[in-house]
């Protein structure tokens, strides 16, 4: 169905958006938040709810892609729990 | 707004040309710089220092993404005074701060008339506590507040008491919740006002809101709270609380730093003296221009706040049970300071038996920890807090503050267990009262001999 391909295209982009957030707290909340909002909302079948909430998915998704621009470019070192990247990019993070 | 746009090519041509001539940025620049300064042997050796985890969060906590999203159109191109009637820039200001006020008394259960933006809680304390006894000073007298409040209720009671009011401070039991009957008695016929915290923001402990207000409300006591560690975390009504004023914080539910609202009941009115003159903004009750980005965040952190409480909440309580059965299973002669039941899970405040509580510290510099509230650190005396509680001396000075939030993971709190046991285990093993302890001498009676 449409929808279903749509919502799995929007649960792909903000996983993946998600990922780009250089710090540890701000990524991890947001990979976790979106996997569980989608888990728990599976089983909706009223089809106004499901517009609503694909429209604060959109929504949720233009706010990511905003946010983790801004963040790197103010961006600083990593926490003691991440594993360090082998640095190839200068320091650049 | 900004919704709607995708980042056009011409902004990522943009950041791909900045990134590209400014190497780095100006935050890791600096720790580049002190980090090539420590390195002796003058190679460009590793990256700069790892930053320590945030476990801190009832000092401040970190913006949420969403909050700043909200805040920055009104940073960049919506900067107008909201008081300004003449102009679109005025009015568009205008509507965002009377959005946030609807999202603010939405959280808390009240109507969008009673709140007032301040920059604070302190300040809101300040004009609640002040203010309502300085309005009914010619009848009424009396105060009662708690010996566990933050420093500016017990501080602002300390000035009214040199203007001559009578301040009764409420002891609290060892679990860290006051005695209802004690509370009953201390009221008098010109008891004007009651102050208790909702949740504690050293040790956790959640006050019996209904009870207390239903007690006021029956005295005709007006009933101030100071609510900054409670709002957005734990559910919060002011009409099922018989609450009359409140204190909002903005940082501590992931909003910008600098903000904070204070809720003032209109039925049945509470009159209050404003402690700042000017221009009568607020409804009078507090002058001055309302910062519409810092107004526009806090209310865009209560609107997030009251979508997420539940899954917050049901988050941290799982967390906070992980850490403290880690630490509990490893370590023998851990306490908790605060009712087990009736507290707030993402504060724990424990005391270590036998450890020094800054050594403990200084030792988990991986972790930002601390030991009491950021604003009584500065002094060496174990907190007030835990000297109202009944902690003894020594297991006062021995006490870490754990501090859980949305964004804390299942790793952070492994690995702060894990380092908390080892170094307590270590300390341990460097303290001869330790050894004593484990040789089955009962410290308490040992005569210490005067030098």
């Amino acid at each position: 169905m449409e929808t279903r391909r749509m919502v799995l295209g929007l649960y792909k982009q903000l996983l993946r958006e998600s990922a780009k957030f250089p710090a540890y707290n701000y990524r991890l909340y947001a990979l976790r938040r979106t996997k569980d909002a989608f888990k728990d909302n599976k089983m909706e079948t009223n089809p106004e709810k499901i517009q609503e909430l694909i429209g604060k998915a959109q929504k949720n998704l233009e706010i990511i892609k905003r946010q983790v621009t801004i963040e790197r470019l103010y961006t600083d070192t990593k926490l003691v729990i991440e594993k360090p990247k082998p640095s190839s990019h200068g320091s650049q993070s | 707004m900004m919704s709607g746009r995708i980042l056009p090519r011409a902004t990522r041509e943009i950041l791909r040309s900045f990134r590209r001539t400014v190497s780095t940025t100006a935050v890791s620049s600096a720790q580049a710089a002190a980090a090539s300064e420590a390195t002796t042997d003058g190679q460009e050796s590793t990256q700069p220092a790892l930053r320590p985890l945030y476990l801190d969060v009832q000092a401040t906590a970190p913006m949420d993404p969403r909050v700043l999203d909200a805040m920055l159109p009104y940073d960049i191109s919506f900067f107008g005074n909201p008081h300004s009637r003449t102009h679109a820039y005025g009015w568009e200001s205008e509507q965002a701060v009377e959005k946030a006020r609807k999202q603010v008394a939405d959280i808390i259960g009240a109507d969008p008339r009673e709140i007032v933006f301040t920059s604070g809680a302190t300040e809101s304390n300040n004009i609640a506590v002040k203010g309502v006894a300085r309005f009914y000073k010619s009848k009424k007298k009396h105060v009662i507040t708690t010996q566990t409040e933050h420093k500016c209720v017990l501080d602002s009671c300390r000035s009214l008491e040199a203007e001559g009011f009578d301040v009764t401070y409420l002891p609290v039991q060892k679990n860290g919740l006051i005695d209802m009957k004690q509370l009953e008695a201390a009221l008098r016929p010109d008891t004007v006002l009651v102050s208790v915290m909702t949740v504690n923001n050293e040790i956790g402990v959640k006050q019996p809101m209904e009870q207390i207000g239903k007690l006021c409300r029956e005295k005709k006591v007006f009933f101030h709270t100071d609510a900054a560690q409670a709002v957005g975390k734990v559910p919060v009504d002011v009409n099922s609380m018989c609450i009359d004023l409140m204190s909002i914080s903005g940082h501590k539910i992931y909003g910008p730093k600098g903000v904070g609202a204070l809720y003032v009941r209109r039925r049945p009115r509470v009159r209050l003296e404003p402690p700042q003159s000017g221009g009568g903004q607020e409804r009078g009750l507090r002058s001055g221009t309302v910062p519409t980005p810092l107004v526009v965040g806090m209310g865009e952190a209560c609107a997030v706040a009251m979508e997420e409480m539940e899954y917050d909440h049901k988050r941290i309580s799982k967390l906070a049970q992980r850490l403290l059965d880690k630490i509990t299973t490893a370590l023998p002669d851990v306490i908790r300071n605060g009712d087990p039941e009736h507290m707030y899970p993402g504060c724990i405040n424990l005391s270590f038996a036998y450890v020094e509580g800054e050594s403990l510290l200084m030792a988990l510099k991986d972790v930002a920890l601390s030991s009491g509230s950021a604003c009584t650190s500065a002094s060496l005396e174990p907190s007030y807090v835990l000297r109202a509680i009944g902690a003894e001396e020594d297991l006062a000075h021995s006490s870490i503050r754990f501090g859980i939030s949305r964004f804390t993971t299942e790793e952070e709190i492994d690995y702060t267990a894990e380092k908390c046991i080892e170094h307590v285990q270590r300390l341990r093993e460097m303290s001869p009262l330790w050894e004593m302890v484990q040789e089955g001498i009962d410290l308490k009676s040992i005569q210490w001999s005067q030098h």
